[in-house]
């Protein structure tokens, strides 16, 4: 999956990462291979919270990597001690996991991150060799919307692009990475998440590096385009130490096994069938 | 007092009346009491549809819907859904009674080499014949259940949507019975959503119409998520051209033109089914497809 680049001192490297969930050892895991491929620049598309233990693990990474973080509507929640993720599940076993899986959060992140997460933006934009970057939660005109690639078609993503003015568009939120290039050789992209495994059997999880060559572009926004690439990055972590805390924190049984199987068992109803399918329940 | 109105936001769902109002079954609760005799409204052809479809990347649609009627009456619905695969994804309303097996591996298929996603809402009112027969018809739960294990078979995962013909507080319950039956029968990872029923209709008959009184206002409608509702985000095709919304194609001012670029603009929520849509948010999406304003979203409309 993961694409290697020629010639890495001309690239500009930016990492995308979203939906950390919690997982503060996925993420430091995260943030030491970002670190150690020489990304320039690291940015966290939201959702801090959820599903995993001690919130307040997270924070100080971001901290220490010199992450910057667009807000979730987890954040958003959690920022502003909302009653729940707003993520608008009807499903009643999904929202009562998800419940849960709040009210633990919310009760274990301190004010002091709370304050953070409440005045974090719901968008950021770059500006890199002329390209335009736009990097939200869900998408750019709401933070929790969810954009899955078998529901998602190229003209509307095209639309969102012409809509926000972005040449790029990077998201999370829905927990399975996914990259369509659009008309003009533009591009939308789902960065994955930390914070959880994809629901595909396998105990990882997955960020995104944006590559940019440098040294070429002159003031073209269309060579700029043609000198961008991408990398899906696994990451292996420590999953039994995180399901041995999430063990000792009384976290539902049920988020413990997503984390040790790989397979989502909760939070389903909001899956196409065409990415659901690919789970086991 | 005056009507509330409501702004096409952005086309995201592209509707098609694909079979009319044609319909092998006459449920009792059907809000456009489409039967077998109901021609009022006619199929759609697949030129007709093709020329929706086009116009539809210029307004930057984000997923297809098709319903009746039952669409598998229309001859030309499987080569619609194939076609329509190559704009983007598609989901079928259908009662699930009448699909061919070669038909759904047809589907499959065009499914399969799509980037985009090919969903069915199987209607399906209640978990037992007892429950669902009298609503649907004699012998359709066994039907329409063939019909959603012949899709499960081919490797679907259709979505059973039942209308709300019991007490909401009974919805818990309902739900896990529907979830047992569903894997009883041998569907591993069973979907369900739930609608509301619509006072109109069929059901206008079988229980009441809206009253004079259930009718928006500006004043409900004060700091409301306008996405929940339909005519925010949606357009629906006819033989007569477009309408407004799914629900209310009977009525003489739900259609708004006779292409897409034509019919964008604003509607006036007169109509009793826009009490229900408003109560309930969303009733017309898939699961996949909703979200609802959060309490600090700026971009909210």
């Amino acid at each position: 999956m993961e694409l290697e680049n020629s010639g890495r001192e001309s690239v500009l490297q930016i990492a995308l990462l979203g939906g950390v969930y919690n997982n503060y050892l996925a993420l430091e895991a995260t943030l030491q291979d970002a670190s150690q491929r020489g990304c320039d620049e690291i940015y966290c598309l939201g959702d801090l919270g959820a599903f995993g233990p001690y919130p307040d693990r997270v924070f100080p990474l971001l901290d220490q990597y010199n992450v910057t973080c667009v807000q979730g509507n987890y954040d958003d929640s959690i920022g502003n001690g909302l009653d729940n993720c707003q993520c608008g599940y009807t499903d009643p076993r999904d929202n009562h996991f998800a419940q849960l899986s709040f009210d633990y959060t919310l009760a274990n992140t301190s004010s002091g991150n709370r304050a953070y997460l409440r005045q974090l933006p719901k968008e950021i934009r770059l500006e890199r060799y002329g390209l335009e970057i736009l990097l939200c939660h869900g998408s750019p005109r709401r933070i929790n919307e969810f954009l899955w690639e078998s529901a998602t078609s190229t003209q509307f993503l095209e639309y969102l692009g012409k809509q926000h003015q972005a040449d790029i568009i990077v998201g999370t939120h829905t927990g399975i990475k996914w990259l369509r290039q659009l008309a003009d050789q533009r591009w939308f992209c789902n960065s994955g998440v930390v914070g959880r495994p994809e629901n595909d059997g396998a105990t990882n999880v997955w960020y995104t590096i944006l590559d940019i060559q440098t040294g070429h572009h002159g003031s073209s926004k269309r060579r700029a385009l043609e000198n961008v690439s991408w990398r899906h990055v696994p990451i292996h972590y420590d999953y039994r130490r995180l399901a041995c805390e999430m063990e000792q924190e009384a976290i539902p049984t049920e988020f413990i096994e997503t984390i040790r199987s790989g397979w989502w068992t909760t939070c389903l109803e909001v899956l196409p069938g065409k990415e659901r399918r690919r789970g086991r329940f | 007092m005056t009507t509330p109105k409501v702004s096409l936001t952005h086309l995201d769902q592209l509707w098609f009346q694909v079979a009319g109002t044609l319909c092998n079954l006459t449920c009792h609760h059907c809000f456009i009491s489409c039967s077998p005799k109901n021609d009022s409204f006619g199929f759609l052809s697949l030129d007709q549809v093709r020329k929706h479809l086009d116009d539809s990347l210029i307004a930057g649609v984000k997923e297809y819907y098709f319903t009746g009627g039952e669409p598998f009456l229309n001859a030309e619905f499987v080569d619609i859904l194939c076609l329509t695969l190559e704009y983007g994804p598609a989901t079928v309303l259908t009662n699930g009674t009448v699909l061919k097996e070669e038909w759904v591996e047809r589907l499959r298929k065009a499914e399969s080499l799509s980037q985009y996603g090919l969903e069915f809402r199987v209607s399906i009112d209640g978990f037992s014949p007892e429950s669902n027969d009298p609503i649907r018809g004699n012998g359709t739960f066994g039907r329409a259940m063939d019909g959603v294990l012949r899709l499960v078979d081919a490797g679907f995962l259709p979505i059973i949507t039942a209308a709300r013909t019991w007490p909401m507080e009974q919805d818990a319950e309902i739900l896990d019975r529907f979830v047992q039956m569903l894997r009883d029968s041998g569907y591993a990872q069973p979907r369900l959503k739930i609608l509301p029923t619509l006072q109109m209709g069929a059901e206008e008959q079988r229980t009441h119409g809206y009253l004079d009184s259930e009718r928006l206002t500006d004043e409900m409608l004060t700091d409301f998520d306008f996405s929940q509702l339909v005519c925010d985000h949606s357009r629906i095709v006819t033989d007569r051209g477009v309408h407004v919304c799914p629900i209310l194609i009977e009525s003489p001012d739900s259609r708004l033109g006779e292409t897409l670029s034509a019919a964008c603009d604003d509607f006036p929520l007169s109509h009793g089914a826009c009490m229900t849509c408003y109560q309930f948010g969303a009733i017309c999406s898939n699961p996949s497809g909703q979200a609802y304003r959060v309490k600090s979203d700026e971009h909210g409309t």
